[in-house]
């Protein structure tokens, strides 16, 4: 096998510096005038559900304890959900879950009906929901095989725009953004949702916690 | 069945015949035509819908073109950081002087795995290199992942758009290929959920059995050492989550300095190039992660021309390009073309000033030489670049360096039509008495227009002119016939 290549690195970097150097270039200054101001208060639920919903995802604003509850009905008394090992006992009260530990195989996940995971955060600009593997999310595989992914976002986890959540979020965790269910654009550039990721997602919107833990505590663990 | 013809040592990026010959051939195929005009004229009003949404849209075009700018000025310390945390987050880093390095290096990490097949997802820089190909010939097995990469592989044809490989196939002619290449399928309609659930079963099994994945990548961070790959399907994520070994090419201007700058970035791609808010999936990894996605990484930066466009101060923008493809969208020429004209799989505008830089150019003759001049400088692709690149001045500039090259050659004294046209003009106009003269033989030209008063075909050398553009046919009267005409009474 062809190990790092160091002569090749060397021809690399040496011609890049010599391109730089025939033409040198101007110092540049980054202009930070588009809004990234940090979020203040809660940020925007409504806007939140209006766009998850209109990539087709299903939205569903309601309280903490009606999780469990709401899950059932979403998935059927008869249904296996695949769950992190490390999701809150309340949420599934009364499911058939499969807790991922020790570590599912992929037949196992594909095999499962649904799965149920928390996120580290939501987007109310773009719709979406972004997972770092943190707690109650699972490694990356839970929430990608199973068909129908149901994913709880607690309202104080939600920012407005999109630097507000590069601001909150460790980018050396495994990161996933997820807007709306599997889509393609791919024939005639018309949007066909549902491909190879799972076909459903419903997004549960629930009332803050009572506890009143911060969203910068949650999102950093 | 088409393939690249390719060039040796670079791969995909250059067509064998002119463009306006390709292009001739391209015209011809309505059908095309229709395919291309159909969606390119969707994804613009949509394309329209989604930045007017953002109120700061011009703020962030600005910021990701200094962005760029910053990166290509510090290219190398970027480069060396990069490289840095991937290593220390247990990833391989690895550096390909040309797209034969690259594959060579690809077809030996995939054999180290004792794998003779890999899922790949969808990537320009693969493209580019002809990786494909390449492993085929090594006896390995490439499948790709993304809808329109398949609908491409499965048709034995070539892509010819950035974002959506098989622009230029519609629903109908999709569902004959899958039917044709998938006899698992069953009966297809060509209803596009049907023709993409088609998609999800024949590749369903290879995703969870696949052991080596090869993506491509839309950023590399280099304050981390994370990776991004953007996509809509699904099948990014299934790639770069479940194999063992996942391999990464990318293009060394993909780096940006830190996390924080993709707030910039993942506004702009996704309205720009999907016309969406935000595309359905982007994952982001940084090394290797214990006990989730694969546990042997490896990226191949790569060069390829980079360093030679980076060498012309003016041209050098064309790296800043983040591959959405609304530059083709909105261009008038990609829309009657298609992308095949170009030759190269960076097709439209930004193909037209990167292509020909990458490789470079050896004459008159080279078909990239002749990408520059397959624009009419309409600017639409200025407008509509989400980093602000300014493709109508690199166009002039690569023009201005062709006709540069030639003046003083045998081919630029004898041939250079538009030289002896701008003399006989300037001479013409110059004189009140000559000019009179010359309008008077133009209105002449009312003899040969077509019933449709255009006139399509003229003798050498206007027939260089007309080859490709009708003429309006000349009007009866002239501007100052008509004076004379219209204000006899005044002048006496």
């Amino acid at each position: 096998m062809t190990g790092p290549t160091p002569r090749a690195r060397a021809a690399v970097l040496g011609q890049v510096r010599a391109a730089l150097a025939s033409a040198p270039p101007r110092a540049v200054q980054v202009p930070r005038d588009y809004h990234h101001e940090p979020l203040t208060g809660a940020g925007d639920v409504e806007r939140f559900a209006e766009t998850v919903s209109e990539y087709r995802a299903r939205v569903h604003r309601i309280d903490a304890d009606a999780i469990a509850p709401t899950v059932l009905s979403l998935v059927g008394p008869q249904a296996t959900v695949v769950v992190p090992a490390d999701l809150p006992n309340e949420w599934i009260a009364g499911l058939t879950t499969v807790p991922d530990e020790p570590a599912l195989g992929v037949e196992q996940l594909d095999r499962a009906d649904a799965v149920l995971t928390g996120c580290a955060l939501g987007i109310a600009a773009t719709g979406t929901i972004v997972l770092d593997a943190g707690r109650g999310q699972g490694r990356r595989a839970l929430t990608l095989v199973p068909d129908h992914h149901i994913c709880v976002v607690r309202v104080d986890q939600i920012v407005d725009t999109v630097p507000q959540a590069f601001a909150e979020l460790t980018p050396t965790r495994p990161l996933t953004f997820i807007s709306g269910p599997s889509a393609t654009s791919d024939i005639e550039l018309q949007r066909v949702e549902g491909v190879h990721g799972p076909r459903t997602l419903d997004v549960l919107i629930v009332a803050t916690l009572p506890t009143g833990r911060s969203r910068m505590f949650l999102a950093k663990h | 069945m088409t393939t690249f013809l390719g060039t040796p040592g670079v791969g995909n990026l250059r067509g064998d015949e002119p463009f306006p010959a390709a292009a001739r051939t391209a015209l011809a195929d309505s059908q095309l035509r229709r395919n291309i005009g159909h969606a390119t004229h969707t994804i613009r009003a949509k394309r329209l819908n989604a930045i007017r949404e953002c109120d700061d849209w011009e703020q962030l075009r600005a910021a990701g073109s200094a962005l760029k700018q910053d990166v290509m000025a510090r290219l190398p310390e970027l480069l060396e950081q990069l490289e840095d945390n991937v290593t220390q987050r247990g990833g391989v880093v690895h550096w390909a002087r040309d797209g034969d390095e690259a594959n060579r290096i690809v077809a030996d990490l995939i054999r180290a795995t004792g794998s003779d097949e890999v899922v790949k997802v969808k990537s320009m820089a693969t493209q580019e290199i002809g990786l494909n190909e390449y492993l085929e010939a090594q006896g390995i097995a490439a499948f790709e992942t993304d809808l329109a990469e398949l609908i491409v592989q499965l048709g034995h044809d070539k892509p010819s758009h950035i974002l959506v490989p098989a622009i230029h196939r519609n629903r109908a002619e999709i569902r004959e290929i899958f039917t044709r290449e998938m006899p698992d399928a069953g009966e297809l309609t060509d209803d596009p959920r049907v023709l993409a659930m088609a998609a999800r079963a024949h590749l369903r099994r290879k995703f969870l059995t696949a052991k080596v994945a090869v993506s491509g990548a839309n950023f590399g961070i280099a304050e981390t050492g994370t990776l991004a790959v953007v996509e809509s399907e699904g099948n990014g994520r299934m790639c770069l989550t479940l194999p063992q070994t996942l391999i990464t090419v990318m293009g060394i201007e993909k780096v940006v300095p830190t996390f924080a700058d993709l707030e910039v970035f993942m506004q702009l791609l996704p309205r720009s190039s999907t016309a969406e808010r935000m595309n359905p999936y982007t994952s982001m990894w940084t090394g290797v992660h214990p006990g989730d996605g694969p546990q042997e990484f490896h990226l191949v930066l790569l060069d390829n021309g980079r360093t030679r466009v980076l060498a012309d101060e003016v041209g050098r923008a064309a790296l800043h390009c983040i591959r959405c493809s609304a530059c083709l969208n909105v261009c008038p020429v990609y829309e009657r073309t298609g992308g095949h004209a170009y030759g190269s799989v960076y097709p439209g505008p930004i193909g037209a000033i990167l292509s020909p830089q990458l490789t470079g150019t050896t004459g008159h003759d080279d078909p990239n030489a002749t990408l520059p001049f397959a624009s009419s400088l309409c600017g639409a692709c200025f407008e509509a670049c989400p980093v602000r690149i300014d493709i109508p001045t690199i166009l002039v500039h690569l023009r201005a360096q062709q006709v540069d090259q030639e003046r003083g050659t045998l081919r630029g004294v004898l041939f250079s039509g538009q030289d002896l046209a701008m003399k006989a003009a300037g001479w013409a106009m110059s004189g009140a008495g000559r000019f009179s003269l010359a309008e008077k033989a133009l209105a002449a030209g009312r003899l040969i227009a077509g019933r449709d008063h255009r006139i399509s075909a003229l003798p050498w050398p206007a027939s260089k002119w007309t080859a490709s553009r009708d003429i309006p046919e000349p009007p009866a009267e002239t501007f100052r016939q008509w004076w004379n005409r219209t204000h006899e009474r005044d002048r006496r």
